[in-house]
């Protein structure tokens, strides 16, 4: 049941539908009556993608083929999805390694150069013993274009991941990460953004397994809605039998800016394990109207002092990216989605 | 310089404000005085513009500009500060980057260029001395887990930065300590000036040891019901409201 089987086979009823309970907010079957055709291959430039100046290495996707392939899972790199066809579809599937006691750092984009793709990325990633991975996640699609992004995230023992996803949404879009977590400290940081106007919908799904003792696992998600947008997070943390000492936090918070927005929110515990320490928080509201007109009070505008309380909140989850550039480029996208230059 | 004529205001159906009259000349320092419920917070917050609160009748100017035709950054752009009772909190936006917004968005909004960030962070520099802050808490998240104490400087060196020309000093004395209160009550003595007018609204007389006033005036139910010299501060103080509240009803 997922939109890769249905870009091979054609077959729409392979498409995950609201009767999936895990799909409910993001209902592909619904929506696609029909699969554009696969995209052309692509001859021409590929522009620089939006991590270019940082990275030493990269790996690019254009049109779900990849076109520049790094042998390399150490450093700093850039992965690469490009759509540049209208109306086409492509699936793309890509596997890292890093292997024990390396570090990574993951620059992933998802760039929409293109409108009303349909698309789909499926990613392997295996952090091995005491390796350490820091992948940022930005994701700029079409309005009107379809892409679900999996991740299935395998960790060793002592391994360190952390994850932060910046999104602005998309017609449709389901970005989502399974973890495979061996407690045996390793840790865990899975981090999130969405600010969505228009019709934009985003998805943040996550799924934590903790399987063994002495695991952490921190998350925090902050979303914006207006207009007539849709934010959809669903995380999950399993904290399997025997997976005792586990440290499991999960922190989801989002502000509706108009009456037309909508969140659907579903933040899910499950421990079958004794001795963990496991909580989650979920707040959804609009922004403090007493900040808001301290702000004005002192001559702010009112359209300015929502976009700079507004950066300010989604602000926790960039201040949590460690890579400084990265993080300095998380900042300017999330001022300019804002339209605040704060 | 303020004018205010006849001014009611409600909140939701409720009349709050029942022809308020007031004027504070350019120079002059105005204390109101009255019980819990008169309409003190009430009058600071219809003339800085908050939201919910009804004008019925009346009118308050400010210089000439009807202020209650401005959007409350309108007001602030014309010279017109409220120093809150309660200062807000606002994480993740610094101090400095909070003062810089609002001076650029006032300066913008008078048709000037905006402030260069040397000079700016000069003035700060300055400024935040003179009241005794601690620079590095400018650079931390406005007022997030300030004492009642350094939110109150805060506001005064916000008031010395954006430089209005009317003051609103909403019960400014609450919470402080009789250090803080020094503190604060000099920072806003620097600022006294000929061109400058002053409101002091307090509950007690106390904060008017430190901030004399030129006159006073006695809010009850609504209305200014008596005024005076300092002297009014001290027997108030003396006597309580009750006269004034009977008169009245």
């Amino acid at each position: 049941m997922t939109l890769s089987t249905a870009l091979k086979t054609g077959d729409l009823t392979a498409l995950p539908s609201r009767r999936d309970e895990d799909w409910r907010w993001t209902d592909l079957r619904g929506l696609l009556r029909a699969l554009p055709p696969a995209a052309p291959a692509h001859d021409g430039e590929v522009p620089a993608g939006p991590f270019a100046d940082l990275a030493s290495a990269e790996t690019v996707f254009v049109n779900g083929r990849r076109v520049v392939e790094t042998e390399v899972a150490s450093g700093v790199i850039a992965l690469r999805f490009v759509a540049l066809a209208d109306q086409a579809s492509q699936g793309a599937s890509h596997a890292l390694v890093v292997k024990p006691g390396e570090t990574l750092v993951l620059l992933e984009s998802h760039e929409g150069r293109a409108g009303g793709y349909v698309t789909d990325v499926a990613l392997d990633i295996a952090v091995g013993e005491g390796a350490s991975v820091e992948r940022i996640v930005l994701v700029e699609d079409d309005a009107e274009a379809v892409n679900v992004v999996t991740a299935e995230v395998d960790l060793a023992p002592g391994a360190q991941y952390a994850q932060t996803i910046l999104t602005s949404g998309a017609r449709r879009q389901r970005i989502e990460t399974r973890v495979n977590h061996p407690g045996a400290h390793a840790e865990v940081r899975l981090d999130g953004a969405y600010l969505l106007d228009a019709q934009r919908h985003a998805d943040l799904t996550t799924v934590v397994t903790h399987a063994g003792v002495e695991g952490v696992t921190s998350q925090l998600t902050k979303g914006m809605v207006t207009d007539q947008a849709r934010g959809v997070f669903q995380g999950r943390i399993v904290v399997s039998p025997g997976a005792d000492q586990t440290d499991a936090r999960m922190g989801h918070h989002a502000l509706i800016l108009s009456d037309k927005a909508e969140i659907d929110a579903k933040p899910e515990l499950l421990i079958f394990a004794d001795d963990v320490s496991c909580a989650h928080g979920n707040t959804i509201g609009a922004l403090d109207e007493d900040a808001l007109f301290y702000a004005e009070q002192r001559g702010i505008p009112q359209a300015e002092a929502k976009a700079m309380l507004t950066v300010a909140f989604v602000g926790e989850v960039v201040d949590r990216i460690a890579h400084e550039g990265a993080r300095e480029i998380a900042a300017a996208w999330v001022a300019r989605k804002l339209g605040s230059a704060v | 310089m303020l004018k205010i004529q006849n001014l009611h205001a409600r909140v939701e159906e409720k009349p709050i404000l029942k022809g308020v009259q007031l004027a504070v000349p350019a120079g002059e320092v105005h204390a109101i005085m009255g019980p819990n419920g008169a309409g003190k917070s009430t009058l600071s917050y219809v003339l800085s513009g908050r939201g919910g609160y009804e004008v019925t009748e009346g009118s308050a100017s400010l210089n000439g500009d009807d202020l209650l035709a401005l959007e409350p950054n309108e007001r602030a752009a014309k010279g017109l500060f409220l120093s809150f009772q309660y200062p807000l909190e606002i994480p993740g936006v610094p101090a400095l980057t909070f003062i810089r917004t609002a001076l650029n968005a006032q300066r913008r909004a008078r048709g000037e260029d905006e402030i260069a960030a040397p000079a700016f962070l000069k003035l700060a520099k300055e400024k935040a001395a003179a009241l005794k802050i601690d620079f590095e808490m400018l650079k931390r998240g406005l007022n997030v887990g300030f004492s009642g104490g350094e939110k109150k400087r805060m506001e005064i060196l916000q008031m010395a930065m954006l430089s209005p020309k009317f003051l609103i000093l909403d019960e400014t004395d609450s919470g402080l300590d009789i250090d803080a209160l020094k503190i604060v009550s000099e920072g806003v003595n620097a600022l006294r000036s000929p061109e400058r007018g002053m409101l002091v609204i307090t509950h007690y007389q106390r904060l008017l040891d430190y901030i004399k006033p030129d006159k006073v005036h006695v809010l009850a139910a609504g209305r200014i019901v008596a005024s005076g010299g300092p002297e009014l501060a001290l027997q108030l103080e003396a006597e309580g409201y009750d006269r004034y509240v009977g008169a009245a009803a």
